[in-house]
């Protein structure tokens, strides 16, 4: 192993005397306290490293030891349904409430492993070796790793309980050697896991969210973004579509963000039941938390950290979600660490790879064909922090050119405590025509033509209210004032869903698509009303409006008699106001 | 200050700005902290900020004014900077690096605690839930405050934030008899402040007799630049201590975080930093997270902390990298609002862009009332409606309003008058719920879509003064 001796320090980089060779991003470890840190330049009298531990005590002398390989996690079975911190090292430990420097990682623990090979079988890279249970109701499979060639099985454990850093598994390689495989293996956390081929996606990453659902959907595999000034409401969505979304598993990484949160999100998973399989969320769910005042270094990890996991849960054939909040803190971390290595300064003091950073990050979002065969998605989403919540700025202008599926959060929706304060106007899903079919095929035959409509709709509505400012509402012609009533519908009873809502916070995609029926049933109905001259007003204060624009909030997920029920009086409402209309223009 | 563990004597070379170097004849390591002892007898606080093989930086706490080079003896403590702590803080006043300035006696020092901190595990931390009363209704009905939140006051300048301030000290309350079984204290900070301010403080919490639960630092706009930056980690070193030792709800209100942020960006300025936005330092984010973040709840522990930091908004402006970056880390923002204050409404508190994050989680059943989150939400819906009314009369005039607009209007201006508007009287929580259902009676039942028809029933139309005929 190498070492070095450190020469000069300040803050958390430091420089070193080599004795022996260093690698550009290999992993070291600082002291008698193994301070983690990470190589990120080299001489040939001097290397470089940045320090994801705080430094205080730290002296010229100290020995600086190599590892031999790039800044790595350990993935493996025990990381699901836990929380660690931006290099994969558990923050579990009660007995010291503090973050305190030189955290180890996770030891090993005892799994149950069932084989599904035999000695003799031939394995390819990323194939299945054996089921592991970690007493989460997720069964997780253990690969060959994927930077291990094949070969053939030479020896196998029993179905049994094992260390998850001893071999169980033993192959011989193409080139002779004999290989051992354990539960856990190494990953080097920038460099993105192989896969057989990436897939086009059809399918949906549902969130329990209507306006996302519905008018602004994501794809599995696919990316979006959550751009939003402070209090706008973007962690309270992610961690909304956390607790819905159709994942098999969630990784959620609190990058430079509220220890509060932290606490409140670990709370409420392990409270909330998965609504598929009946068991705490948090068991499918890994949580990354690099809060605010933790070591800013570390913060630009977590990122990578985070979607390794993800994908190692990719490769197993599971679908992945995972959120990052914020990717902004994220990019400020990047902007400090080139500060500090004296490159030169682009836009907003980023450096210039700021948006090839981005671009790698995203693009890591893929539905795929692992290398054993199976169908895995990771989805990103991304939460950003524009300074002054300007959406000109460097990350969100780059960030806008690389995903899939853009929510604009708007402050005026927010302060009006209208949530989510999603923009139809600044929003965008670049899949939405991709995903029409399957909620075709899902039985919401009209969905993209409602959804059309709603669009429309809300795009008038922005015109109109700027003229209604200028002449009043009641100065508009009558079919104009309908339209804002039926945009007041489609906001305050569609797009409108309070996460705290306890009948509303989630609407399966049945409960979308009658939502979305009935609305359209008012707009034509309504419509037809308005040709039969009964004037918008007249429509908006039948109690039946009121009904509607409380549906969310009083009709529960499954009680589709209620739903029809509701259906039942909006039609006979619009059938006796128009008959009333007829009989009052006849006499 | 403990001992030193080394002095040297006749080690510096060179002092530039606030930093001073030293020869490295000495093992010491990165953060620690120092004391420099000029000829003249002068003390000032420094903390190592860099290391090479041959020399030592250290950035200096204290004005470098004055300063020689020959004959100063820097001790060194081995270790970052402590303050230390023990009972009988209640009722102390201190300045900005805990010596006292009441000329009483010394503390008794039980306790050696890191004046940064060290960061809470999220893992160990306990979700604030518990509602604290601050007696404005702004406040307590529409953004209540829990305990373990921190939820910043943006001022400006010239707004009664001081008074503000002052009556959350000595008004505030845990509700119930919670306040006499665990205990309440109040932390109170006043960073880079004018004399007169501090005594303003000092005064008006004797006379109320707030002082006696309260510990006051004050650092003043005559104290060194350096000194603004520790003023506030010396506060809440102190109310950690109160908190997870003693077992005490703390209140901590940090006034005024701008003077901070200045300070801040002087001392990167002199230390030659690539400034960020406007001129700050581009870690001026992490910095301020080192502070606010040290709000919260411990597993386990009986107390919490609770932080009010206040600033001002440089030219109102809320885009400001100040509010801008403390809005991204503290847990909502209550903004004061000039035009409110000219109408003579107190507390002036503009409450569209004002919210609390942790609300939700400290109000409702079996916490505030049943039916608080439905009101608030229902008047925040209102008063938004009606603000946008107000706008459209001031184009089209009143009489281009229809009737329903006329009444938003009448709700606001009600609104503004008799909930936001309470003068120097605190208000308990029941009276602002009273308040705000009062408020919402003259609005038509059919457009309130936050509340359910119960709701309604019970607290509108039952009560109404003139009973509306129930359709
Ligand atoms: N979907 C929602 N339903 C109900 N309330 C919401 C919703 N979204 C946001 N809110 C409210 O808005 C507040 C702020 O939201 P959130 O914390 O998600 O903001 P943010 O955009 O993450 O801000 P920051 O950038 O400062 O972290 C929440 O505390 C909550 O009160
Ligand atoms: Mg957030």
């Amino acid at each position: 192993m190498s070492t070095a001796e450190t020469t000069w320090i300040s803050g958390p980089v430091l420089r070193a005397r080599p004795d022996g060779a260093f690698r550009l991003r290999e992993s070291v470890t600082v002291g008698d306290q193994a301070l983690l840190g990470e190589v990120i330049r080299i001489a040939r009298d001097e290397i470089t490293v940045q320090l994801y531990e705080d430094t205080s005590g730290l002296r010229p002398g100290i020995e600086v030891t190599g590892s031999g390989r790039l800044l790595s996690i350990r993935l493996g079975p025990a990381i699901l349904a836990g929380i660690f911190d931006g290099l994969l090292r558990p923050i579990a430990d009660i007995a010291d409430p503090y973050v305190k420097p030189g955290m180890q990682v996770q030891p090993a623990r005892r799994f149950h492993f069932t084989p599904s090979v035999c000695v003799g079988d031939t394995l390819m890279p990323g194939a299945a070796i054996g089921e592991v249970a970690n007493g989460t109701g997720i069964a997780q499979r253990c690969l060959v790793p994927a930077d291990l060639s094949g070969g053939r099985v030479t020896a196998i454990a029993d179905p049994g309980e094992y260390p998850d850093d001893q071999p169980i598994c033993w192959i011989d390689a193409a080139d002779g050697r004999n290989l051992a495989i354990a539960m856990t293996h190494e990953w080097p956390v920038r460099v993105p896991r192989p896969v057989q081929a990436r897939l086009p996606s059809d399918e949906p990453m549902l969130t329990g969210q209507r306006v996302i659902d519905c008018l602004f959907p994501v794809a599995r595999g696919g990316t979006g973004a959550i751009p939003g000034g402070f209090g706008t409401g973007k962690t309270v969505l992610l961690e909304t579509v956390g607790k819905w979304c159709n994942a098999d598993v969630i990784v959620y990484v609190g990058c430079g963000e509220r220890g509060n949160e932290m606490a409140g999100l670990l709370a409420e998973f392990s409270e909330l039941e998965d609504p598929r399989s009946g068991r705490p969320l948090l068991e499918r769910t890994v949580v990354i938390a690099n809060t605010s005042n933790m070591p800013v270094s570390a913060r630009e990890a977590s990122i990578y950290t985070g979607i390794t996991v993800a994908e190692y849960f990719r490769d197993q054939g599971m679908n992945v979600t995972l959120m990052a909040d914020s990717t902004s803190r994220w990019a400020e971390a990047l902007r400090e660490v080139s500060g500090r290595l004296g490159e030169l300064p682009g836009e907003a003091g980023y450096p210039a790879y700021l948006s090839s950073r981005l671009a790698d990050f995203y693009e890591r979002a893929a539905r795929v064909r692992t290398l054993g065969g199976e169908i895995g998605s990771v989805t990103l989403l991304g939460a950003v922090s524009p300074p002054s919540g300007d959406f000109s700025e460097p990350v969100t202008t780059h960030t806008r050119r690389y995903v899939g599926s853009l929510w604009g959060l708007d402050a005026k929706r927010a302060q009006a405590r209208f949530y989510p304060a999603i923009h139809p106007l600044q929003s965008y899903s670049l899949v939405a025509g991709n995903l029409a079919r399957w909620w075709h095929t899902a039985g919401c035959t009209r969905w993209q033509e409602l959804r059309r409509r709603f669009l429309t709709l809300l795009e008038d509505e922005a015109r109109l209210e700027r003229m209604a400012r200028i002449i009043g509402r009641d100065a508009m012609p009558a079919r104009q004032r309908l339209v804002l009533i039926c945009a007041q519908l489609v906001n305050e009873c569609f797009l409108r869903q309070s996460a705290y809502s306890m009948n509303d916070r989630y609407a399966s995609p049945s409960r979308q698509a009658v939502m979305m029926r009935l609305i359209g049933s008012f707009i034509e109905g309504s419509e037809r009303l308005l040709d039969a001259g009964v004037a918008p007003e007249a429509i908006r204060d039948q109690p039946v409006f009121r009904r509607l624009m409380r549906m969310g909030e009083e009709i529960e997920e499954g009680d589709w008699e209620a739903f029809s029920a509701l259906d039942q009086e909006l039609t006979a409402t619009i059938r006796r106001l128009i008959n009333e209309a007829r009989e009052g223009g006849g006499g | 200050m403990t001992y030193a563990r080394l002095v040297g004597e006749e080690i510096a070379n060179r002092a530039e700005g606030p930093l001073l170097f030293l020869s490295r004849s000495l093992d010491v390591g990165l953060n620690e902290a120092v004391e420099v002892e000029g000829a003249d007898g002068s003390v000032r606080l420094g903390r190592i900020a860099a290391l090479d093989e041959d020399s030592i930086t250290v950035e200096m706490l204290d004005d470098t004014a004055g300063l020689a080079l020959q004959g100063t003896r820097v001790r060194f403590f081995g270790e970052p900077l402590r303050f230390h702590v023990g009972p009988g803080l209640l009722g102390r006043v201190f300045n900005g690096i805990g010596k006292p300035l009441d000329g009483g006696p010394p503390l008794a020092a039980e306790h050696a605690y890191r004046v940064d901190g060290l960061p809470i595990k999220p893992t160990a931390r306990e979700a604030p839930s518990e509602f604290l009363e601050t007696g404005f209704t702004a406040i307590d009905l529409m953004n209540s405050l829990v305990r373990g939140q921190k939820l910043p006051l943006f001022s400006g300048g010239g707004l009664p934030h001081d008074r503000i301030a002052v009556d959350i000290a000595c008004n505030a309350r845990l509700p119930g008899d919670t306040q006499e079984a665990e205990g309440f204290a109040i932390v109170f900070a006043g960073i880079g402040i004018p004399h007169d301010s501090a005594e303003f403080f000092r005064e008006e919490m004797e006379k109320s007799g707030a002082l006696a639960r309260t510990v006051l630092f004050l650092n003043l706009a005559s104290d060194s630049s350096a000194q603004r930056l520790l003023a506030p980690r010396f506060a809440l070193t102190a109310a950690e201590y109160l908190a997870f030792v003693e077992g005490m709800h703390v209140l901590v209100i940090l006034t005024d975080l701008t003077n901070y942020c200045e300070a801040l960006r002087e001392v990167s300025a002199s230390r030659g930093e690539v400034p960020s936005r406007k001129g700050y330092p581009g870690y001026m984010y992490s910095d301020l997270a080192t502070l606010y973040e040290r709000a919260g709840r411990i597993r386990g522990k009986p107390g919490s902390v609770t932080q009010v930091p206040i600033l001002t908004m440089p030219n109102d402006d809320i885009t400001h990298p100040i509010p801008d970056l403390t809005g991204y880390i503290t847990e909502g923002q209550i903004v004061l609002d000039r035009d409110l204050h000219r109408r003579d409404i107190y507390p002036p508190i503009r409450l569209l862009p004002s919210l609390s994050r942790l609300m939700k989680d400290g109000i409702g059943k079996g916490r505030t009332h049943a039916d608080h989150p439905a009101l608030a939400a229902q008047l925040y819906a209102s008063y938004s409606q009606a603000q946008q009314t107000r706008v459209l009369a001031g184009v089209v005039g009143e009489d281009g309003l229809s009737e329903d607009d006329r009444k938003l209007l009448i709700f606001g201006d009600n609104f503004e008058q008799k909930v936001i508007h309470q003068g120097v009287d605190a208000r308990t929580l029941e009276e602002s719920l009273a308040a705000g259902w009062s408020a919402l009676r003259g609005l038509p039942a059919g457009e309130l879509h936050r509340l359910d028809d119960r709701q309604i029933r019970e607290h509108l139309l039952d009560r109404a003064p003139r009973r509306e005929p129930v359709s």
